[in-house]
């Protein structure tokens, strides 16, 4: 965006002015939201204080101590001063670590309401030092993953990203492990399905789960080190994926901040329009998980490829580009840099449809251009996958295709088997496997090729490129909200009342204390301020 | 045409390129490291499966310890082709407008239909294939029949909520998606819908019917379902089917 828009050069003939006047539509709508997201704060989010303030582990019936703490504070009615004031309060009272008070209040020993509340910059005294070493704690983390990188040296082209989903950590460590060896950049640990709606975060780790394994810190702890072990065998640094969606978005970012992932999937909308999560409640939570993953140095991974799943690839092009231009500007509210926003988009057009490619390999390129620091995270054909997996391997072949003419950065790896099971180890070897040989023996096709001026391809960007303008002007003229109602993204309709975690927003209090946050938006340079 | 009448259907073997070769082509893993011993133990396997002669084509490493086969073979036994009985759902599929028709006819009010993805499955393709508007190849969902009330619960809907949710709406029709399921936890899901229906006492009241690619109509049947279809099923079969069931049923 630094550059002036007339002297940015395109492929297909975009015309980065009217790029320019999008961003600044979807600025103006995320800054709209953003006033809504500082009066509110959520649940979760004081849970995230609470375990970024050393509160871990769970009660004898398996509830986390954030969740009692958080719990505890709600019958005040007080929870919009921001649960560091409660902590900060009854240190000051007993002299207790913020986790022997939540082992007492869990222990129905103590109650964090009965105490008088000091003066505020008393409290911020007591509570700095922990915030100071918790944060120092995330900075070294990432320069852990710096360093790793810098002593590897970080891999050009695509980076090769794969699931694994066994439902136990042991065995996903076993299959993460031969998918590294047998060429992946990215593990992502699928969570188990059902995870999103869970308003806390299960403990310790897991050797059950459906579709998936849960997300947990330990699970965190113990995929990361399997990968750290073999990044030094193969002297390449294997990145780790985690879901940093759902109802405890911002306690993910946090424990992923501890146990240094790599790469979070963190998108409000998605949560809202696939998992049924309540609007407020959602985007409310993304702003400071998205500003922890910010400090943490994670790369974030938008959901507008799965509009595509249900809304038509064609058709709906459009809305996945204005969804991409509203991530970006709420991105870089929360201090994300370019370079960690891994926009989503998706190689989903029906097989039988006539030019098929060109069209997605104009909007792979067009992406590509308008975000050109972005890592863009391109997923692979999955709506069409049929069963027949000789064809399947052919449709992820020609998606493989146009992500290394179009030079995307984080490659999501179709399957073979997609629709039919979670990846075999054979599967994931043999798609692996093909994008390799087709990522080498096309490397430098991108710097080869041009495009028809006029042709097929310019027309397509065109027409999606106007269309996501129009669109984005309906969603400033309604308001966000208002446009998720009306079901304008993936055919889905969602009101502003319904689904889930609604009960979980806050209303701040005029003297709201986040310490966590107040320093992060300090220490980061947001985009909004 | 020519090559039928060289086949005798009492005895039909799998086809290479000739009658009767019974070729075969198969791939798996094994958790040992790729060696002479583990082609031969690849050959074993193929061997106690019933495979003659099976040929190792293809053996990699996928990791220490794991070695990937693909294998050619030739089955000997045969199947006797004349007395496979499937129960797949017999219908006249008709057209949406004929749809509509038969039902202002025969019913005379809209059908209501519930339609979910339960359980953990987070797969919606199957259920907005058959609901929604846009329906799936060409052919529109339920959404755009004018006849048909319907109501889409997505995925993940726990087997709890779709039956409250049925009982609130008074649906005359259920529809079960089930997409990727892992150890085969559909069948244990959908096993569970039927019990609980039955609790509530509202199993006879409705039309229930369940779908994806591993479901086949002996399956559901099997479940307790009155009707199971398969991949490729699209909107007006599955309505001609329940729209009849209806007025057999004399649901009122």
């Amino acid at each position: 965006m630094g550059i002036n828009a007339k002297d940015k050069k395109s492929k297909l003939n975009i015309d980065f002015e009217v790029v320019e006047k999008a961003r600044e539509i979807a600025r103006k709508i995320a800054i709209a939201t953003q006033k809504f997201i500082d009066q509110h704060t959520t649940t979760t989010i004081e849970r995230t204080v609470c375990r970024l303030l050393g509160i871990d582990g769970v009660d004898e019936f398996g509830v986390p101590l954030p969740n009692n703490v958080v719990e505890n504070i709600i019958k005040s009615e007080y929870l919009g001063k921001g649960a560091a004031t409660f902590l900060g309060n009854v240190m000051l009272h007993t002299g207790l670590s913020p986790q022997q008070i939540a082992e007492k209040v869990s222990n129905d020993d103590l109650d964090l309401n009965e105490f008088q509340l000091k003066e505020i910059t008393k409290i911020e005294e007591v509570i700095n030092p922990i915030v100071k070493e918790t944060l120092e704690k995330i900075k070294q983390n990432k320069e852990k993953r710096e360093f790793f990188i810098n002593k590897f040296g970080d891999k050009e082209g695509p980076y090769i990203y794969v699931i694994v989903a066994t439902g136990n950590i042991n065995e996903d460590i076993i299959q993460a492990k031969a998918a590294a060896r047998q060429g992946a950049d990215i593990i992502a640990v699928i969570r188990s399905t059902g995870q999103s709606l869970l308003d806390y975060v299960p403990y310790g780790p897991t050797t059950e789960g459906y579709g998936g394994t849960y997300a947990t810190q330990e699970n965190f702890r113990l995929m990361r080190k399997a990968l750290d072990e073999v990044s030094e065998e193969l002297g390449r640094y294997i990145k780790l994926t985690n879901y940093c969606s759902g109802l405890c978005m911002p306690e993910i970012a946090a424990m992923g901040a501890f146990e240094r992932l790599d790469v979070m999937l963190n998108d409000a909308l998605y949560g809202i329009l696939f998992r049924d999560i309540n609007m407020q409640r959602t985007i409310i939570d993304q702003y400071f998980s998205r500003m922890i993953n910010s400090f943490a140095g994670v790369i974030i991974n938008t959901g507008e490829d799965n509009y595509l799943t249900t809304a038509d690839a064609y058709e709906a092009a459009h809305t996945v580009l204005a969804s991409q231009f509203i991530n970006e500007q709420f991105a870089l509210l929360a201090g994300l840099k370019e370079e960690q926003m891994g926009l989503g988009h998706a190689f989903e057009m029906n097989p039988d449809l006539e030019n098929g490619f060109l069209y997605e390999l104009a909007q792979a390129q067009m992406a590509r251009e308008i975000f050109p620091n972005a890592p863009l995270k391109y997923m692979p054909p999955t709506k069409y996958m049929t069963g027949n997996i000789f064809k399947g391997h052919i449709q992820d072949t020609l998606f493989n295709m146009i992500t290394i003419m179009t030079n995307q950065r984080i490659h999501l790896l179709g399957m073979l088997t997609e629709a039919i099971h979670t990846p075999f180890m054979s599967d994931r070897a043999l798609s692996i496997e093909n994008a390799r040989y087709i990522f080498k023996n096309m490397k430098s096709i991108s710097e080869e090729i041009t495009f028809k001026k006029g042709g097929i391809m310019e027309e397509r960007v065109r027409e999606v490129l106007n269309k996501s303008i129009e669109l984005l002007q309906e969603i400033e003229k309604q308001g966000l909200f208002n446009t998720i109602e009306k079901g304008i993204f993936a055919n889905i309709k969602r009101s502003i009342d319904g689904g889930k975690g609604l009960e979980g927003v806050i209303k701040r209090e005029k003297d709201y204390y986040n310490p966590f946050m107040e320093i992060m938006a300090k220490q980061l340079k947001r985009g909004g301020d | 045409m020519e090559k039928s009448k060289s086949i005798d259907l009492t005895t039909v073997k799998p086809y290479g390129d000739t009658v009767n070769d019974g070729k075969v082509q198969i791939s798996f893993t094994l958790p040992v490291d790729n060696n002479e011993k583990a082609i031969l133990a690849a050959k074993t396997i193929a061997e106690k499966m019933g495979l003659e002669d099976p040929d190792v084509v293809y053996h990699e490493k996928l990791d220490v310890g794991f070695t990937f086969f693909i294998l050619y073979g030739r089955l000997d036994f045969s199947i006797d082709y004349t007395k496979i009985r499937v129960e797949s759902v017999e219908v006249e599929i008709m057209s949406i407008k004929e749809i509509d028709e038969y039902i202002r006819e025969n019913i005379r009010r809209k059908v209501i239909v519930l339609g979910a993805t339960t359980g953990t499955d987070a797969h919606t393709v199957g259920i907005d294939a058959i609901i929604s508007m846009k329906g799936y190849a060409g052919h529109k969902g339920l959404e755009s029949y004018e006849m048909i009330e319907t109501y889409n619960m997505g995925s993940q809907v726990t087997n709890e909520e779709f039956i409250k949710k049925a009982i609130e709406m008074k649906a005359d029709v259920l529809l079960v998606s089930q997409t990727v399921t892992q150890k085969n936890i559909h069948l244990k899901n959908l096993t569970n819908l039927v019990e609980l229906l039955e609790a509530e006492a509202i199993r006879d009241k409705v039309i229930l019917i369940c779908g994806g690619p591993r479901i086949s109509n002996e399956l559901a049947k099997e479940l307790g379902y009155d009707a199971g279809f398969g991949p490729n099923t699209y909107a007006e079969t599955v309505t001609s089917y329940f729209i009849k069931e209806i007025v057999n049923r004399k649901i009122k």
